[in-house]
């Protein structure tokens, strides 16, 4: 009998440390992700559109930074209360993801889904920069993972895109974008 | 393309319940900026001086600074602008906090009411939709108990909300506007608002706001935000602690209070008490502070930790930031926990934190002395603590002699007579100060409490040290960085400065030339801090700040794509300045009103003032009684203001300083008959 053998890879994670303890709720993360994903870079900024979020309620005391991650199609069963330290936490205020059970990570116009790139090209994300109150702490490590292709942000999209109007509806807008041309 | 601002404001009629999305015009923006720039504008253009405080026609406006919502760090000030009930002059009062950039997001850089509206109402801006909703369940709850009910009710976690308690409901001259951990409390806007009839603004925005130049305006923050690294890791040195660390100040840091409750007055600002920070006391405040605080916050993109989350045992939870910490405890001459918890009551209530404990500090001296009696307080506590929670609440609810003493110590006063005049001793302009009681005049102090018009001597303070350093090594360096100043010879006039002997000490040196420049620039910085929506704490409050007159027109002009520089942002804020001026001047503000309060010195030196205050108007291009001239409105291109001048006689053709009153129109016939 012979075991399948399944590639695996050392990589480097990037990842942020997060001490909601230190987070004071300036938003700061949240400005300069929004100007520097702007187009061109710098050129606008917007809140709405970034890739980090504070969950936030000052007088519960709960100042939780998240990050964007991945788009997801369907609601989860996550609705479960997380008591820490005495402060009622709903589980989506760890949740990176982009889902249809709330409006974070979305684009405020289309919709279409957001994810944090880490500011590809900087040294470090920049939302760690701007935070002068150190609750983002930007850590590299190496891990040992599977392999696997990355899915573009084109497909992406489209697979949100096709999630929320159908597979059809996508297809004629192509063609009559096509013909348009 | 507009950049940095939206270009749209909000003009909300609340008597026929209008609402209008009005482009603006760009024009203003070059010549007033923004922010109170603007609002003056506006409040010149639309509130002659017959409309009342509590007249239909008194706008409200809420002005987005100029900059807010743009990457710029701590640029989150909106101001608001009325006709204040307190002073009945132009008020213009600023709050942090997080609601200025919302009101961008949202696609407006102001909101302006006007009328009145017969119901309660709140506004709720959420993008495009802009709805008045009644607000009838919200009568009489407090200012965050509404903005929590508020945000629930519509679902809208992040929204944020600028709310009035039953203090502006029931309009207290001094109620306040709040919002989150931000309030804007002087001169009665609070009042205003409650006039009106709204309860509370709700804004919720996602947009864009552009700037002009991406590139160039990201370097100029992060240079900023480096800079304010740098100011953390290293303090100014021989200044007392709020000021050697930037803030507004950060008082909810701090716990070494010998400065304040020894240098300030307790009481109705009458008492000081040496000797009174002892290591009990500070063990015991510290304790206090320590367990009531939850959490250091800081307003919206801003890493500044002015504020606090205050969670006192069987109260509930509230924000705090700044003096307001110490303010109840000292007139109440108790401790910081009855401070913080008489301060949870007045926050939901929606009071100035400098005004209330004043005029209640105030009601009790009158009563000690006799001039009010016990008939005036049916069923007061013994104890001064329990007045103070009895007054509190009978100054909102206007009952009794409570509804004197919502008007303010002035008005109280007026109306009590016997004598109480006295008591309502520290006030400029009729709104009440920070208690300061001290021994040799200072020059500088001296025009900037005359000639304020924000009514508050942290408005107007800052760049310049309060006091000469001891020694000129310490002089030496701290020169040394001082590169804020927009001339050299700044550093020259304060390495000069001794602190005894017989040479360049105070009163008679700064000189008095040097004392205008100095006086000039600090308010400058404020009146540029106002129109662009920046927080003092960054800038104008401090010695050596991140933001000053040589970054601030790089910062206008890559962010809102105006061509700016030094000499064209001195003239800006001096033309909208000027108009605040002219504002009031309609309303019959003349030199008689500007005289510090009454015992803020014991050693005064009336020749000094008067040539004091006499080279300072002529400096800032007023005539003899403070009135903007003819020829410096037209250098400011403010003729418009001239022409309602001389249409009222405020100012006659001809005559370029007229308006004198008649004691110094005599003087002057007599010197000419020599």
């Amino acid at each position: 009998m012979t075991v399948e053998k399944i590639d695996k890879k050392k990589k480097i994670i990037k990842t942020i440390r997060i001490d909601v303890d230190k987070c004071n709720g300036c938003r700061a993360c949240e400005v300069i992700c929004s100007a520097f994903h702007a187009a061109p870079k710098y050129s606008s900024n917007n809140p709405a559109r970034s890739r980090i979020r504070i969950i936030r309620d000052p007088l519960r005391d709960i100042y939780v930074p998240v990050y964007a991650g991945d788009y997801t199609v369907s609601e989860c069963a996550g609705r479960d209360k997380y008591m820490i330290d005495g402060k009622e936490y709903d589980e989506c205020a760890f949740c990176r993801a982009s889902c249809p059970s709330r409006d974070e990570f979305k684009e405020p116009d289309s919709g279409l889904p957001l994810k944090c790139d880490m500011c590809e090209g900087e040294d470090e994300p920049l939302c760690v920069k701007w935070c002068h109150a150190e609750a983002l702490i930007y850590e590299e490590r190496e891990e040992e993972a599977e392999e696997q292709e990355e899915p573009e942000d084109l497909e992406i999209g489209l697979e949100s895109l096709a999630d929320k109007y159908g597979m059809d509806k996508i297809m004629d807008a192509v063609a009559r974008m096509n013909e348009k041309d | 393309m507009r950049y940095a601002e939206t270009g749209f404001n909000l003009e909300i009629d609340l008597t026929r319940g209008n609402i209008e999305k009005v482009a603006s015009d760009p024009k203003d923006t070059e010549l007033y900026l923004g922010g109170l720039g603007t609002n003056a504008k506006i409040l010149w253009d639309r509130v002659p001086p017959e409309v009342e405080a509590f007249s239909p026609e008194n706008l409200l406006i809420f002005g987005a600074g100029l900059l807010c919502g743009t990457p710029a760090t701590g640029c989150n000030r909106t101001i608001v602008t009325t006709i204040s009930p307190q002073t009945k002059l132009m008020a213009f009062s600023m709050m942090g906090g997080f609601w200025a950039p919302e009101l961008k997001y949202a696609g407006y850089d102001k909101v302006i009411l006007r009328g009145k509206s017969s119901d309660l109402v709140y506004l709720y801006i959420n993008n495009d939709t802009v709805e008045i909703r009644s607000a009838s369940h919200l009568k009489g709850k407090g200012s965050i108990e509404t903005a929590e009910l508020l945000k629930k009710e519509l679902n809208e976690p992040k929204a944020q909300v600028a709310a009035i308690g039953m203090a502006g409901e029931n309009r207290v001259f001094y109620a306040s506007i709040e919002q989150g951990r931000s309030s804007a409390s002087r001169g009665g806007i609070g009042a205003v608002m409650g006039d009106k009839g709204v309860k509370a603004i709700v804004v919720r925005g996602t947009k864009d706001i552009n700037v002009a130049e991406p590139e160039k305006y990201i370097e100029l923050c992060n240079e900023v935000l480096e800079y304010i690294k740098f100011r953390e890791e290293n303090p100014i040195p021989g200044v007392m602690a709020i000021l050697s660390r930037l803030g507004s100040p950060q008082e909810m840091a701090v716990h070494d209070e010998k400065w304040h409750t020894e240098n300030f007055s307790w009481g109705n600002s009458r008492t000081r008490r040496k000797g009174f920070w002892t290591e009990e006391v500070e063990k015991e405040w510290t304790e206090t502070l320590e367990s009531a605080r939850t959490r250091l916050v800081s307003c919206y993109n801003c890493p500044m930790k002015c504020g606090a989350t205050l969670s006192l045992s069987g109260l509930p939870t509230y924000m705090m930031k700044c003096f307001t910490k110490l303010t109840y405890t000292m007139g109440a001459f108790s401790n910081l926990e009855f401070g913080l918890r008489i301060a949870q009551k007045a926050t939901e209530y929606g009071l100035d934190g400098y005004s209330t404990p004043q005029v209640m500090a105030f009601a009790l001296e009158l009563l000690e002395d006799g001039i009010l009696t016990d008939k005036d307080f049916p069923e007061m506590p013994e104890d001064t603590e329990g007045r103070f929670y009895y007054l509190l609440d009978k100054i909102v609810q206007r009952e009794g002699i409570g509804d004197v003493l919502a008007n303010g110590t002035h008005w109280a006063a007026q109306e009590i007579g016997n004598g109480a005049e006295e008591y309502a001793h520290n006030n400029i302009k009729k709104v009440e100060q920070l208690p300061l009681k001290l021994f040799m005049m200072n020059p500088i102090y001296y025009l900037m409490y005359c000639t304020g018009e924000k009514m508050n001597i942290t408005q107007i303070e800052g760049q310049f040290p309060q006091a000469p350093f001891p020694k000129r090594e310490h002089r030496e360096k701290f020169v040394k960085d001082w590169f804020q100043v927009p001339d050299e010879k700044f550093k020259q006039y304060f390495l000069d400065w001794e602190m005894r002997g017989e040479k360049n000490v105070t009163p008679f040196y700064p000189t008095i030339e040097m004392t205008c420049e100095i006086v000039d620039w600090q308010e400058k910085m404020h009146y540029i801090d106002d129109a662009l929506g920046m927080c003092a704490g960054l800038s104008s409050f401090h010695l050596k700040p991140p933001y000053h007159m040589h970054n601030f027109p790089k910062f206008i002009t890559a962010g809102a794509g105006l061509e700016m520089d030094q000499d064209k942002l001195t003239k800006a804020a001096k033309r909208y300045r000027t108009l605040v001026r002219a504002n009031n001047i309609r309303r019959g503000m003349r030199r008689k009103d500007e005289v510090p309060p009454a015992d803020h010195w014991k050693k005064r030196f009336p020749e000094l003032e008067k040539e004091l205050l006499d080279t300072y108007y002529e400096y800032k291009g007023w005539n003899n009684d403070g009135i903007p001239t003819k020829e410096s409105l037209h250098d400011l291109g403010l003729d418009y203001v001239a022409e309602d001048f001389l249409k009222r006689g405020i100012l006659t053709d001809g005559d370029n300083s007229p308006g004198q009153d008649a004691s110094s129109k005599q003087a002057v016939a007599e010197k000419e008959k020599k």
